[in-house]
């Protein structure tokens, strides 16, 4: 055993095992765990009825409704645009591209509230883009739409981000065989490419939706935040947290908490199997 | 001799982090000899007053003490602001929207009892008022309260869960329907519901609607702060047009101390000055320049060319106070959350 441990030791690239472990338990501890169980042992000082009430009360489902749903369809939109994006950016060559591929990652950059006011500068009825779907009585900002519209923009990174790096290194001769063998571009397409970008693309879509759910800064400005219809659940939080009740608070931040584990969890285990089946 | 470099290594990046987490804690005490400088915590809309206040009220603490005073300001929604201090944000000052963000704040523990008793006017040195906000030329003709329960009108106020200006836009709404309908409940309550229901926009809090308002286009009519709204039209002349209802309340704005701070950090005489000296007659006609009521009556009819002083204005008192006000009208449950439910 301790011969082992000293063998593979002297292999490592970066010295000092224990060190870098040490480190690195000390991080996950500090910024992930230790504030994720006080959040557990906050809520754990209501009783079951109390919590039950609390996060099933009429507000609060609408707002788990309204966040859920917009975080859902901007995911979805964003996998499939960043699909696009993605196999772009990789496979073909313009003047421009590095620049367009660098603006990509502006949403992580940029602090979500100028995003939000900016976003909905453009779409509301009064704005660029807003103004033309008023003519057709179309409303944008201040509706779902907009929220959704809000989710898409700070999301649409870590979908292609996730798939960029996959497609770089997908051989195109795979591509040239399904052709040699008779497939057509939408058969190679889907059993061919998608097979293989599709466990990066879970992940994106994973990181995505879980970003829009909590997402507050971006989406506030253009949600019109009114009771039972566009009002997010992360606001509801922030009111509660307003009025003091922080265990009421931590009740809803809770049940976000578990449901999002529980999406992103269910993600990884289809992602093992989707890549198990690829190689 | 590698061994004992990497264990250097080991021990000397311990050391680093530990120090750096001392320091990181060691404690601030605010003033040296000849210099202090002090944290207002205030909320949204006094942003430009407490900017032109600190630089006279430096200018007089230099002349009388000789030491330089140097204020930071912060601003944001009024309840957000106090839950920053009570969450250890260290604030010498408040300066907030309502007493009830300022008593949540005392029964934290950190600002002693009878602290509104501890300046004049109930610690308000300068009042304001709701007024409508509406686009030149009035297109949808309001005057009142009761043409904003009209079909077709698009109102745009606050949260008064997350806004503390926004509960005195709820309460004026409430004694106007009060007066109309003598006090009949169901009545009133409909009334109020009818408003909301106009409501397409309700953000978090009172420079958030004024943007939505102002910048986005939204609504015919923004329910503000008087003092907010004369800066609006300030900033765009020719654009809006103040409307000053039939019934309005007289919004008290509460200054106080933060007692267990500005005792930590030796500010308290500072402090006090700080706030006494909003009530001199610089500091009030510099409050009215702001379009903040003076509280200082002789002082308020200077500026009768610029606010309606025949406005009829209820208080909070009429509500029995703000504690109670809270508990019947914004806690969860309460009456605001019923007209949403209904």
């Amino acid at each position: 055993m301790v011969n082992k441990f000293k063998r593979t030791k002297r292999r490592r690239v970066i010295p000092g095992f224990p060190l870098s472990l040490g480190i690195t338990l000390a991080m996950v501890s500090m910024i992930v765990l230790i504030p994720m169980a006080s959040i557990i042992i906050c809520a754990s000082d209501l009783s079951l009825y109390d919590f039950v009430k609390i996060v099933m009360a009429k507000d609060v489902r609408s707002g788990y409704m309204v966040s859920f749903s917009c975080a859902l369809i901007a995911a979805l939109i964003n996998c499939i645009f960043g699909v696009i994006l993605a196999w772009v950016f990789v496979r073909y060559e313009f003047p421009g591209k590095r620049i367009l591929d660098g603006l990509i990652e502006l949403p992580f950059a940029l602090p979500t509230a100028v995003a939000g006011i900016s976003l909905t500068a453009l779409y509301s009825d009064q704005g660029w883009i807003g103004s033309i779907f008023a003519k057709f009585g179309i409303k944008i900002a201040y509706t779902k739409v907009g929220i959704t519209i809000a989710m898409v923009f700070i999301g649409i990174p870590f979908v292609v981000r996730a798939i960029q790096p996959v497609l770089e290194k997908f051989d195109p001769q795979y591509e040239e065989a399904a052709a040699m063998l008779g497939a057509n571009g939408r058969k190679t397409f889907i059993k061919v490419i998608f097979p293989e970008i599709l466990p990066a693309m879970l992940t994106g879509f994973g990181l995505a939706l879980a970003r829009g759910i909590g997402e507050y800064g971006s989406v506030i400005f253009i949600a019109g935040n009114i009771p039972y219809k566009t009002q997010i659940a992360p606001l509801l939080i922030m009111s509660k947290l307003e009025q003091l009740k922080y265990t009421d608070a931590t009740a809803i931040a809770l049940v976000m908490l578990v449901v999002s584990f529980l999406i992103l969890l269910l993600l990884n285990i289809i992602q093992v199997h989707a890549t198990k089946r690829t190689t | 001799m590698r061994k004992g470099s990497k264990k250097v290594f080991t021990l000397s990046v311990v050391v680093l982090l530990t120090v750096g987490g001392l320091t990181g804690c060691k404690g601030n005490s605010s003033s040296s000899d000849d210099s202090i400088d002090i944290t207002n915590v205030s909320y949204d809309p006094t942003r430009e007053f407490y900017e032109a206040y600190n630089v006279e009220f430096a200018k007089y603490y230099k002349d009388k003490t000789g030491k330089k005073v140097t204020v930071t300001q912060s601003h944001g929604g009024s309840g957000k602001q106090a839950r920053s201090v009570i969450e250890g944000n260290e604030a010498d000052i408040v300066t907030l929207a309502l007493a009830h963000d300022i008593t949540s704040i005392e029964e934290a523990g950190l600002i002693e009892k009878g602290w509104l008793e501890e300046f004049d006017k109930n610690s308000s040195p300068y009042t304001s008022t709701i007024v409508f906000l509406v686009r030149k030329g009035n297109e949808k003709n309001i005057k009142d309260w009761s043409d904003l329960i009209k079909d077709g009108v698009n109102v745009i106020t606050p949260n008064p869960k997350t806004s503390g200006g926004a509960c005195w836009n709820f309460l004026s709404a409430w004694a106007y329907a009060d007066y109309l309908y003598i006090g009949d409940e169901t009545q009133i309550r409909n009334f109020v519901t009818k408003l909301y229901k106009n409501v397409s926009v309700l953000d978090s809090g009172a420079r958030g609607a004024t943007t939505t308002f102002v910048e986005n286009g939204q609504g015919d009519v923004l329910i503000a702060w008087e003092n907010e709204a004369y800066l609006t039209l300030e900033e765009h002349p020719d654009e809006y047009e103040i409307i000053t209802p039939s019934i309005s309340i007289l919004a008290e704005p509460s200054v106080a101390i933060v007692d267990d701070v500005a005792k930590k950090r030796k500010t308290e005489e500072v402090a006090k000055e700080y706030l006494e000296y909003l009530y001199s007659d610089v500091g009030q006609r510099l409050a009215g320049e702001n379009y903040y009521r003076p509280s200082n009556p002789e002082i308020l009819k200077e500026f009768s060319d610029v606010f309606n002083l025949s406005i009829n204005m209820v208080t909070i008192a009429d509500f029995g106070g703000w504690d109670k006000a809270y508990e019947v009208y914004f806690q969860d449950g309460g009456v605001f959350d019923q007209i949403y439910t209904q």
